[in-house]
């Protein structure tokens, strides 16, 4: 049966909610969303996987109006603080324009098809819409 | 501070940016670097070794080549990449060379050619939709099924730089579209002073507001232009200096510090570049090793590679109160009439930013100005200059410039 796979790993589809989760380093508490080598920032190797909140507050955002084929256009890229984690996304759901988009704003995680493959299996990408 | 430990720029010389359809990238440095040999008085036999950058190729050799075309003495290369801080890397590996000791003169190049390249930095501009037959498999360290920029915000430099003035603006306050286009209304006002800027252009505000956006608040007018040119540096001690004409030794400009900096880890910062710690912390080693404060400059030329990083960079570099960038480039300060002028040159949204080439350049710039020779743009009197270049990544260099006494 067709199935769905998230966009990035650390995008959790099949544990409750949709939450994204990320790489703690269990001695200076420093959170990543890549496989990792080692620290950044202490050089210390053990980490312990965490769930990001998924309410955040805009940090900062840009309105991109060229980008590669297949990427809908003009979009919000962002980063979003989530109760002290930084993290890149898009803005989805909202008005891609300045009126409409503000430093600043409150928003949660939202979840939305990107397209399904060959097997029929569909990806799901994420992104934060402002929150209801 | 004896004279074998001071670093001395003997000669530079930057081609004219622009396109230069007839011109390969060797044409281009070697056109820069027999213009530094012959401005600094010395020739390939003198030199004891090259730094040679060039990004786009990085890969190519592009010192090897260089030396085929210009002369082949057996001499060290260096051939380095370091984003668009390559040309600040290639002079401070020459530099370095001479510190040591090792060699008498050394010879830093930066050369790229890209008229026309369009948008960098998402690392290839590949299809991003599902095609026929193909099944979704996580790859690389995200393990993403298709490709991230643009769906997981934006890797493309517009977009990256664009924030990074917002959450200044979010900040501290006192930003607005506007503001950031009249950054960029003074450089290609200055531009037109530049008979070596790749555009000459002035731009009226509301020009400069209703050309294409690329990424808000960035029109097409406040991106750097991608060109072609080249740039070249001489660099010797003091010790080796004294023993030179008196024409040399008065046309010498004296590298009062040279600093490299990579950005400390900090929160975030592995999610959008943060450009502002390693920026502040070159300045700040660059003025305790030169013994000269932000007040002293003359003259700065910062990377504005966008009008969105120009003002960020003016509080990074220390040449305002922190948080009161905005306000600083209201004052008037950063015009070429203003009390520290800012890329009189046009910057490289307006001279040109041929990557590898801009880091020699900025200082190709800031040294006409100490030797009294910048013509109808001269700043007068200039005694100091600051020269900053950053690439994503990250990478730094700031190198702080003053005239020869002699």
């Amino acid at each position: 049966m067709a199935g769905q796979i998230p966009l990035v790993d650390y995008l959790v589809l099949d544990d409750g909610e949709p939450h994204l989760i990320a790489q703690e380093c269990t001695n200076c508490g420093a959170r990543f969303f890549d496989r990792r080598n080692a620290c950044a920032g202490c050089f210390a190797t053990d980490f312990k996987t965490v769930r990001v909140a998924t309410e955040g507050t805009v940090r900062t955002f840009t309105i991109v109006t060229f980008a590669a084929p297949g990427i809908p256009t003009p979009f919000v890229a962002s980063v979003v603080d989530c109760d002290g984690t930084q993290v890149r996304a898009n803005l989805i759901n909202v008005e891609p324009n300045p009126e409409h988009v503000r430093d600043g704003m409150k928003v949660q995680l939202a979840t939305y098809p990107i397209g399904s493959d060959s097997e029929g299996t569909e990806a799901i990408g994420f992104g934060f819409e402002p929150s209801k | 501070m004896s004279a074998s430990d001071e670093i001395w720029i003997l000669g530079i010389r930057m081609t004219k940016f622009g396109k230069h359809p007839d011109l390969d990238t060797v044409d281009l440095a070697a056109e820069a670097a027999t213009g530094a040999l012959a401005d600094a008085g010395v020739t390939m036999a003198d030199i004891g070794v090259l730094a040679a950058g060039n990004l786009m190729a990085a890969n190519a050799g592009i010192g090897q080549q260089l030396q085929k075309q210009i002369g082949q003495t057996g001499i060290p290369v260096y051939n380095v990449a370091n984003a668009c801080a390559t040309g600040a890397t290639a002079l401070r590996t020459a530099i370095m060379a001479v510190k040591a000791g090792e060699v008498k003169y050394g010879l830093a190049v930066g050369v790229e050619k890209l008229s026309g390249a369009g948008l960098l930095g998402a690392g290839g501009r590949k299809k991003a939709e599902a095609s026929e037959g193909m099944v979704w498999a996580p790859a690389g360290r995200y393990g993403a099924v298709a490709p991230v920029d643009g769906r997981i915000g934006t890797e493309a430099m517009p977009g990256v730089f664009a924030q990074i003035g917002t959450e200044y603006g979010h900040k501290y306050g006192g930003t607005s579209f506007e503001l950031f286009a009249k950054i960029s209304e003074k450089n290609h006002a200055h531009s037109t002073l530049n008979p070596l800027a790749a555009y000459q252009k002035r731009f009226t505000l509301e020009q400069i507001m209703s050309d294409v956006m690329i990424a808000y608040p960035n029109t097409r007018a406040m991106c750097s232009a991608n060109c072609d040119g080249a740039a070249a540096a001489v660099v010797c001690n003091g010790e080796t200096l004294k023993a030179l004409s008196a024409e040399q030794r008065r046309r010498a400009v004296k590298v009062s510090a040279s600093v490299l900096t990579t950005d400390p880890y900090e929160a975030g910062c592995q999610v959008l570049p943060n450009v502002n710690t390693l920026t502040r912390n070159a300045a700040a080693t660059a003025y305790e090793k030169a013994g000269v404060g932000p007040s002293d400059l003359d003259l700065v030329e910062l990377h504005d590679c966008f009008a969105t990083a120009e003002l960020v960079h003016y509080d990074n570099l220390m040449l305002c109160d922190e948080g009161g960038a905005a306000d600083f480039f209201n004052s008037g300060a950063t015009w070429r009439d203003g009390s520290t002028p800012v890329n009189v040159s046009g910057g490289l949204q307006s001279k040109g930013h041929p990557i590898a080439a801009t880091g020699i350049a900025n200082i190709w710039e800031i040294c006409h100005h100490l030797r009294g020779e910048a013509g109808d743009r001269q700043i007068e009197n200039a005694k100091v200059g600051l020269a900053h270049v950053i690439g994503l990544g990250s990478a730094c260099g700031v190198h702080i410039l003053e005239k020869s006494a002699a």
